[in-house]
């Protein structure tokens, strides 16, 4: 073979490597998108329904404002994401002190409309800490790739700037639990005559 | 929502992962989302409606066993047509690491792509060695769940990144008004294991040690095994003490395991390690039978470090008979682990276990429509093509 020939190889096997990649990067940089579409979406969503459940009149008026004031922030703080971890960690905690007593959650739970709150907090609460789960691992994921070399040097990477990770406090309230806000809800025995 | 599973061993042999993967479909189905399953199967013809087949699977070893599994260009082609045909809101893939349909399809999945991961101790130098041609097919997973806490430390340890916790489900409808055996389980008190007991790691030494303890004081004391293996291990094994006293019945049916469960007074799981979650446990408290558990860190996170059922020492014979012998003596304390036991039981419920589950796919695939409220009766599943 001449020698042209192996260096085409080699220029062919360079350029199919970075295509890959950057089509790797591409496709992370997708799931970053998602992702942390989703992350926004849960939190406004939380703090929609803390928001409701301090107007819906069924807590005390002390526990109402704490969480009316704490939602407010949590929406009012778009924008910056140092400042939004701050104000959602501020919403976790409140909702964590609102529903630390169980006789809160049993409240809410004896009227109808609670009930149905309670359960979609339960959800928001949970997806919210899914959805951080998530994007941290799309970030996680990305960073690594633009850490090589040959990214970096031949900036694959374009003008996104390098993501960063979500850091709130999410752990959620206790006595607000999936099996105890919809006991009997996706009932077993129908699922014994589908197969 | 149109969901899309994948299991990666053949349907042929019982294990954990098709379990889970057939008792999440099903309960998918039964909240009203369409469901479709692909895995390899070598008898088409039995299949339920919602299962896919890519055909026979082939024994290979991996990962320190031998597993049958299913790979090369052929059931690419068909897992790529399955995914194409099947056009799915997300599709959820169990152990991807593995060389077979689940990493197949996450290559060729462009889509919200969930994975679930079994394993709790994986050859770290097997998955070093695999790990730069399983990148690209991981880094496009949006969601990844573990089943325990081991399952994601081994995950986060080898693979990096982070994973949700969801624990496996019971059925608790299969559970519940189980029927003793006749005669079980008797005036004298009587204790159950199950698992296979030729591995030492199953813990039955310890039981027979302790049991012999225990039948010095109570001539009434029996035991009722069930698991499969070779029964003779068990019988050259036997101390005098048991002789006449240990029932043996061999690999049991679901049905039979509940009713086994059922059979006796207290329920032993005496492992002394590699146990990843614990299922038993959890069936054994779905019918109402106290626990009493090694204190694995498996067992630990199941039974509330103690508080849904007992613990003893990790291979103290002598402390397994003294809490089983309390435990024997107390009729209250049983009531009221079986009534503790129940309660935890039920939040392991697979309806509860999969509305988890729906939440994963929800977040990451939230254009997809959901089920319409109070849509409970199954729709018509994916049939095969």
């Amino acid at each position: 073979m001449p020698w042209w020939f192996w260096i085409a190889v080699v220029v062919v096997l360079i350029a199919g490597y970075l295509a890959a990649t950057s089509n790797r990067l591409d496709r992370l940089h997708g799931r970053l998108d998602v992702t942390r579409a989703a992350l926004d979406a849960q939190l406004v969503r939380r703090a929609a329904v803390t928001l409701e459940i301090a107007a819906s009149g069924l807590l005390d008026p002390a526990t109402s404002v704490l969480l009316a004031s704490a939602a407010h922030e949590a929406r009012a703080g778009f924008g910056d994401d140092a400042d939004r971890e701050v104000v959602e960690s501020r919403l976790t905690v409140a909702l964590r002190a609102a529903f630390a007593d169980p006789d809160e959650a049993e409240t809410l739970a004896a009227e109808p409309t609670g009930r149905e709150l309670l359960s979609e907090l339960e959800a928001a609460t949970n997806k919210v800490l899914l959805a951080r789960r998530f994007f941290n691992d799309a970030v996680t994921a990305t960073l690594a790739i633009r850490r090589y070399r040959l990214v970096r040097w031949l900036r694959l990477a374009g003008h996104v700037g390098a993501p960063t990770f979500f850091e709130m406090d999410d752990g959620p309230p206790a006595h607000v639990t999936i099996a105890e806000v919809e006991p009997n809800a996706g009932a077993p025995d129908e699922a014994a005559d589908v197969d | 929502m149109k969901v899309g599973l994948v299991c990666p061993y053949t349907w042929d042999v019982p294990g954990g992962v098709q379990a889970h993967v057939h008792d999440l479909a099903i309960a998918l189905i039964a909240m009203g989302h369409e469901v479709s399953v692909i895995t390899p199967a070598d008898d088409e013809a039995s299949l339920p409606p919602y299962i896919v087949s890519t055909g026979r699977a082939v024994p290979v070893p991996y990962n320190g066993a031998v597993a049958r599994m299913a790979f090369g260009p052929l059931s690419a082609r068909r897992v790529r047509r399955w995914l194409r045909d099947g056009n799915f809101d997300v599709v959820h893939v169990h152990e991807p690491t593995t060389p077979s349909l689940s990493l197949l399809a996450s290559w060729s999945f462009d889509g919200p792509l969930v994975a679930t991961f079994h394993t709790a101790v994986q050859r770290a130098r097997t998955l070093a060695a695999a790990y730069p041609i399983l990148q690209t097919a991981l880094e496009k997973i949006s969601a990844r769940i573990a089943v325990s806490v081991s399952a994601r430390r081994t995950l986060v340890e080898h693979l990096g990144g982070d994973a949700v916790l969801i624990p496996n489900g019971v059925s608790m409808a299969a559970f519940a008004d189980v029927a003793p055996f006749p005669g079980w389980p008797g005036e004298g008190g009587a204790l159950g294991f199950l698992g296979r007991f030729e591995e030492a790691r199953k813990g039955l030494p310890v039981l027979l040690e302790a049991a012999a303890q225990l039948a010095v004081t109570r001539p009434g004391l029996r035991l009722l095994i069930a698991g499969p293996g070779d029964p003779d291990v068990v019988w050259r094994e036997l101390p005098p003490e048991l002789v006449g006293r240990v029932e043996l019945l061999g690999q049991v049916s679901d049905a039979d395991k509940a009713r086994m469960l059922r059979s006796v007074d207290v329920y032993v799981a005496p492992n002394t390690g590699g146990e990843s979650f614990g299922i038993v446990l959890l069936e054994a408290m779905a019918v109402g039978t106290p626990v009493l558990a090694s204190d694995l860190e498996a067992f630990r996170a199941v039974l509330g470090d103690g508080d849904s059922g007992r613990l003893f020492a990790n291979g103290d014979a002598a402390d397994l008979a003294a809490k089983a012998g309390h435990l024997l003596d107390d009729p209250a304390a049983r009531a009221s682990l079986a009534a503790l036991g129940r309660a935890t039981a039920r939040r392991y419920d697979w309806s509860v276990v999969a509305r988890e589950i729906v939440r994963v796919y929800e977040t990451v695939a939230p254009g997809a429509p959901p089920v319409a409220p109070g849509r409970r009766t199954p729709r018509a599943p994916l049939g095969r093509r």
